[in-house]
């Protein structure tokens, strides 16, 4: 089910401070969308506006096309995880998840045995088989979180919408229910939007990802395209460890002000300027000090972690975290002098990126 | 840990002395008077035509008010946790008033709202209705006093249990009165039963308000009580505690009843 979002404002309840700023938005049918962004971004906000779940201000939701107003339209089209799954604790597994479908008025509802057939195919597609007669209290928070997602997909909804889903969840099982919950969305051809605080879990599993800041939409991209060309230097910011130089761009050039990095070339249409270069710790490598001219500055071995080995560069105010792959086996360096060379950074200028 | 021991110890006595001097005594007492006679005269005294009609009355007021009770506090409580409105704290402090205003406060407002010389009194004394002085009067009167206690047991649980359950629910295509029957209200069961008996031990035993708009006439407008202050005051004792051990036993059981629900929690628990 494809999902439409033109120019979305809602207010705090009683204020007039914007929650969603203006906000449009178009995911096509298939699409597995993730929405990400720092607490109080608007990105939960974003997701319960699209169930109807809040009213807001202005601006219009298209459901395949078609404008909905009210949770009649939504029922049974959309299926929603909660972050904290909300299951229904005086009810068994079963009873949850066919809790969308014993409600329906008497003439559409599928029979008794078809509701029964209907749980356990559910069941055995979470791979919960034995699981309908227990009670939520007795489930597992990895168990808990299929049961919802089961309850969520049991009327069958093109569309499924999830609340953190893996916020609860210890990490060994995150990865394998992320991993397994895309090919579940591949397999049953859903339109997924998911909300996320963890970028890299937004990065795993989606085609697309939403960059929220302050109630506005900040970047929309594939994670290709959002890693190699940041719009802003808080979606750069946000998506992993980075460093900034501040510096100045002069005749093609950009001279970092800090002492023991080195400049770099420009593209020679930037107009000349104060600007900050921006750079992750993995993109930085270590000019060893009798190769370049100019002032080095002590580098200290931290070790390796994760096939890097990670190295401190003391600069005069601050230190800067380098990374560089161990496999490559150049530049080892215990306690010695270098030059850094930021040549691989993205140039930001008042927050914009602009090479 | 000896010294440990010897104060808990002293804890437990005291706390076991002070429950059977405060709690345990009085009713103790009500029935060794009650069957001063032996029990053979105690249940003669059932049989006064007065004291049945006053125990029916006590049944009816009681079945009113809670009827009416749990039906507006499971809304008043579905209202007050669910959604955000202007003037949510007031109604919160509102709810309780019955809880601080003396019962016989509420009482004489009734009479000076229903009475023969009070606002409204006139006028419904005109239609045929009277209220003062009547059951519907009696039934008032415990109605206000018995307000508050499904709003007061429910409130916390919905608070704490959130909106999620419900919107869960909403979305996954539920009504307003399937997700008030199938999700809210199984949810907060326990609290609601508990509010329930509340309720209907406090609706037996209420007798200030009740005592105000009466009129103490006896086979008509007297609940047990009334009956009981009566019998007493008339000196007739073995009657008067025959008929305060039945209300006791009736309030009592009430209460009691409200444990059930945890030990069907306990046993199964065992059982799983």
């Amino acid at each position: 089910m494809s999902v439409l979002i033109q120019n979305l404002v809602r207010c705090a309840p009683g204020t007039r401070k914007r929650l969603l700023n203006d906000v449009s938005l178009d995911v096509p049918t298939g699409a597995f969308v993730a929405l990400v962004g720092p607490s109080g971004a608007g990105k939960t906000t974003l997701l319960r506006a699209i169930a109807g779940l809040d009213t807001c201000e202005s601006g219009s939701l298209l459901l395949d096309g078609q404008k909905v107003e009210n949770m009649q339209d939504r029922a049974r089209k959309i299926g929603f995880v909660f972050q904290n799954y909300a299951l229904f604790p005086h009810m068994t597994v079963a009873r949850n998840i066919s809790f969308g479908l014993d409600v329906q008025p008497r003439a559409m509802r599928p029979s008794q045995g078809e509701i029964a057939a209907r749980v356990q195919e559910l069941l055995d597609l979470m791979q919960l088989p034995d699981m309908g007669k227990a009670y939520p209290a007795r489930l597992s928070g990895g168990q808990r979180q299929r049961v919802a997602l089961a309850r969520a997909l049991a009327t069958g909804p093109g569309l499924l919408l999830l609340d953190e889903p893996f916020g609860a969840l210890d990490p060994i099982v995150r990865r394998t229910i992320r991993s397994w919950l895309r090919s579940l969305h591949d397999r049953l051809g859903l339109t997924t939007i998911l909300v996320t605080h963890d970028q890299e879990e937004a990065l795993e599993v989606a085609d697309r990802i939403v960059v929220m800041q302050q109630g506005s939409i900040m970047q929309d991209a594939s994670p290709e395209e959002l890693d190699k060309e940041p719009a802003t230097a808080f979606v750069m910011e946000f998506l992993g460890e980075s460093a900034t130089f501040r510096g100045v761009v002069q005749d093609g050039w950009f001279t970092p002000e800090e002492d023991g990095v080195l400049p770099f070339a420009v593209a020679a249409e930037i107009a000349p300027g104060p600007a900050d270069a921006m750079i992750r710790p993995f993109e930085i490598t270590i000019a060893s000090a009798d190769l370049v001219q100019g002032q080095t500055v002590p580098i200290s071995s931290q070790g390796v972690r994760n096939g890097y080995r990670h190295y401190l560069a003391r600069l005069k105010d601050r230190t800067i975290a380098v990374h560089i792959p161990d496999y490559t086996g150049e530049n080892v360096l215990s306690e010695s002098y270098g030059v850094l060379d930021i040549s691989r950074a993205r140039l930001f200028r008042d927050g914009k990126r602009y090479s | 840990m000896g010294r440990c021991r010897v104060k808990t110890y002293i804890l437990w006595v005291v706390s076991w002395a002070v429950i059977a001097i405060v709690l345990l005594m009085p009713p103790a007492v009500v029935v060794s008077e009650a069957l001063k006679n032996g029990i053979g005269p105690a249940l003669e005294t059932l049989k006064d035509p007065d004291g049945i009609a006053a125990i029916w009355l006590t049944l009816e007021v009681s079945v009113v008010s809670v009827a009416v009770n749990t039906l507006f506090g499971v809304l008043a409580a579905w209202l007050l946790t669910k959604y955000l409105f202007p003037g949510r704290s007031a109604l919160l402090v509102l709810v309780e008033l019955p809880l601080s205003i003396s019962p016989v406060v509420s009482g004489l407002v009734w009479l000076l709202l229903f009475g023969a010389q009070g606002w409204w009194g006139q006028a419904l004394e005109q239609a045929g209705i009277h209220v003062a002085f009547a059951v519907p009067g009696i039934m008032l009167a415990t109605l206000f006093v018995t307000l508050p206690y499904v709003v007061r047991t429910l409130v916390p649980l919905m608070e704490q249990q959130g909106r999620d359950a419900e919107e869960a629910a909403m979305l996954a295509g539920a009504g307003f009165w399937q997700i008030l029957w199938r999700v809210t209200l199984p949810g907060a069961r326990v609290a609601l039963f508990s509010g329930i008996l509340l309720t209907t031990a406090r609706a037996m035993g209420e007798f200030g308000a009740v005592s105000v708009v009466s009129g103490h006439i006896p086979g008509l407008t007297e609940t047990m009580p009334l009956h009981i202050e009566s019998l007493y005051n008339g000196y007739q004792t073995v009657a008067a505690f025959t008929m305060a051990t039945l209300l006791a036993a009736m309030a009592m059981s009430a209460v009691l009843l409200r444990s059930v629900p945890e030990w069907i929690t306990r046993w199964r628990e065992k059982q799983a």
